[in-house]
């Protein structure tokens, strides 16, 4: 099993009546909340809670792509997993992901995701999510029907450069680029691991079946809302004749552990509700713009009912936003660490899933809260886990980085030794 | 009558019914979606040819077109298709009026008379169009039309229809406009009105809540040809369908 700790990085002193006074959290979300001196400190806190987990022995710390929204404070995933590929020396740098689709050319991707691996020795997978209707359509002004067929071409393009052995021409459909010429190419050879998130696209399912990538369901809605996706998702590899190793498979769920569970709900109560009450108030005029969900896809969610039901009450907000609903709902898995142990095997099993993306900070929980929720995790949590799935299963789409004896040092690490 | 023509290798829908002067519309998605009390007044009176664009209701094609100009060409070769010649009479409304306009331009002497109600195509930031591709799930029938229960029957699965094949055509016509007016329904119409040579009526709903009416006026000001705009009490954006014997009255009257 792999453990993964993913941020975020909220903003976290929205006002008390962020949801009744304000529009949306994202795309429309008041610049006048914001203070960039808290963002000073916020990304110190945040990318010290990133190391730490390094530190802690997380098999690989992640960092994500927003737009306009103040819970995610990382237009540039890519400048976060820079300064942890200096600071960091084990864990894999998770880039989850850059939107291939908004950046023109996107060998501009293939570049930095490149010079990330070759800074921290070979330690990147390579992210590529289609991007949130938020992000990439209303924020950057991308064309909802043209998106999936422009990512496509977006990551063709990035798959050539890397392992291209001379300058090639480009004459897409989109993009045309005479020169085509990546300086320099990523550590890992032929390319690090490509893993794409997604929501419950049946083209994704059946995308990364066909190209051999990891697909990670990245969902707020916990465990029990995730059942129809992780089962479509499997009934996809099958019918490709795929095996059901489960290292193809990630998914993210919200964790509290504490010494007791009611010591987790003291402890966790106040950020979990922070964050299903103003983290996900979004306006949802701007969650469902016309072609971003493909016809297929269209048509069965249609079809189904509960995805139809499940849809309908994430748009208009009707999720739980109180620590008893938050709870009986599995957004958030609390307890203590025996507890969550057995919830996350029980979880993993059913879903088939061997690589966890852990949300350990979430809301506006304190470094110190955060730092607490990872250290007892990797202590108590982890070592009841770690060898799920790694006897019968060979995990293919993990970084292969270069030994450490191999590695240049930055000087800070260097100096210490 | 129904009958389909091929534009780019691809089926489009086209309607007619009437006698006399023919009037070639292409009409905005909700509106191709069945046959209204507008098209019948019109019918009245005219010949009404309703072509429905790649990827409206009954016609297929948007998604292999990338551009202004493919999109510009494909209305060109639907009207083309549907029987237009020099100097006939070309009717755009809301979406599609943005193409229509855009005919016009690229093709002066091709169009006779220019019809264009509560057309996209322009945009100005001092007072701006509502983003028509974000609106409230719970408010939008109320933005779109006045009359919000004709708007919510006009979309329902008729009977005997299977609602999910219903709904993705609905869904379709929408991704078609956003897939030539994203993100602000600005074509850039305002460097190419100056060519329309066309004598034009621009007919507008008082209480549009998607364009404003003094759009019309903006329209009427850059196009070169003879311009007259009505505007129409108790009409909103779609107001076909909100005012159906008034735009038709002011469609014919054109005409006449």
């Amino acid at each position: 099993m792999r453990f993964m700790w993913f941020h975020l990085m909220p903003y976290k002193d929205l006002p008390t009546n962020f949801k009744q006074d304000h529009n949306s959290i994202w795309v429309d979300v008041d610049p006048k909340l914001m203070s960039p001196h808290r963002v000073h400190d916020y990304y110190n806190e945040f990318l010290d809670e990133l190391e730490y987990a390094d530190e802690c022995g997380f098999d690989a710390i992640c960092v994500n792509e927003h737009h306009g929204n103040a819970y995610g404070l990382m237009p540039s995933p890519n400048i976060m997993a820079a300064t942890l590929a200096r600071r960091t020396k084990n864990a894999a740098l998770c880039v989850m992901g850059a939107s291939l689709a908004l950046y023109n050319p996107p060998t501009r991707i293939a570049e930095e995701f490149a010079m990330i691996d070759c800074i921290s020795g070979g330690r990147l997978i390579a992210g590529f999510p289609v991007g949130t209707p938020m992000d990439t359509c209303y924020v950057y002004g991308q064309n909802p029907s043209m998106l999936r067929q422009r990512y496509l071409e977006a990551h063709d393009l990035i798959m050539k450069s890397w392992s291209a052995t001379e300058p090639f021409d480009f004459n897409g459909r989109f993009n045309q680029q005479r020169y085509v010429n990546v300086w320099p190419k990523p550590l890992q050879d032929p390319h690090p691991p490509v893993w794409v998130p997604g929501g419950g696209s049946v083209e994704t399912w059946a995308w990364c079946g066909e190209m051999d990538y990891v697909y990670s369901y990245v969902s707020y809605y916990g465990h029990v809302a995730a059942e129809a996706t992780m089962n479509g998702y499997w009934d996809e590899m099958a019918r490709q004749g795929k095996d059901r190793n489960p290292f193809r498979a990630g998914f993210l769920q919200f964790i509290g552990v504490a010494e007791t569970r009611e010591e987790a709900v003291k402890l966790y109560k106040e950020p979990a509700e922070f964050f299903y009450t103003n983290c996900l108030h979004v306006d949802p005029s701007y969650v469902m713009p016309p072609g971003y969900v493909t016809e297929a896809t269209a048509r069965m969610k249609m079809k189904s009912q509960v995805q139809a039901a499940a849809d309908r009450s994430q748009i208009l907000g009707s999720v739980k936003n109180d620590m008893e609903g938050i709870l009986a709902e599995g957004y958030v898995l609390i307890g203590s660490p025996d507890e969550v142990a057995d919830s996350l095997r029980k979880i993993a099993k059913k879903f088939n899933v061997g690589n966890l993306l852990l949300l350990l900070q979430f809301g506006n929980m304190s470094k110190d809260v955060a730092n607490y929720n990872t250290k007892l995790f990797a202590e108590k949590v982890m070592p009841q886990l770690r060898d799920l799935f790694e006897d019968e299963w060979e995990h293919k789409w993990w970084p292969k980085p270069l030994d450490q004896s191999m590695r240049t040092l930055p000087r800070t690490a260097m100096a210490a030794e | 009558m129904e009958r389909t023509v091929d534009v780019n290798g691809r089926p489009c829908r086209i309607w007619e019914k009437g006698e006399g002067q023919t009037i070639y519309w292409l009409g905005s998605g909700p509106m191709l979606l069945r046959w209204t009390q507008f098209h019948e007044a019109v019918a009245q009176g005219a010949r009404l040819v309703a072509c429905s664009l790649p990827g409206y209701p009954g016609s297929m094609g948007h998604d292999i077109l990338d551009d202004h100009l493919s999109w510009c060409l494909a209305a060109r070769d639907l009207l083309d298709a549907a029987g237009f010649k020099q100097g006939d009479v070309l009717m755009g409304s809301s979406t599609a009026g943005a193409l229509a306009a855009d005919v016009a331009a690229m093709w002066p002497e091709w169009v006779g008379s220019l019809i264009l109600v509560a057309p996209f195509g322009l945009y100005a930031s001092d007072e701006p169009t509502r983003d028509m591709f974000a609106l409230h799930p719970a408010r939008a029938a109320g933005m779109i039309a006045a009359d919000t229960d004709a708007y919510k029957a006009q979309l329902a699965a008729p009977e005997g229809e299977e609602p999910v094949v219903w709904n993705i055509m609905v869904v379709r016509a929408n991704e078609a406009a956003a897939r030539f007016l994203w993100p602000m329904g600005d074509t850039r119409l305002n460097k190419r009105l100056g060519r329309v040579k066309a004598r034009t009526r621009l007919i507008w709903g008082e209480g549009d809540q998607i364009i404003p009416p003094s759009y019309g006026d903006r329209f009427a000001k850059a196009i070169a040809g003879e311009a007259s705009t009505v505007k129409i009490p108790g009409g909103g954006h779609l107001v076909e369908l909100d005012q159906p014997e008034a735009v038709a009255k002011a469609v014919l009257e054109f005409v006449a």
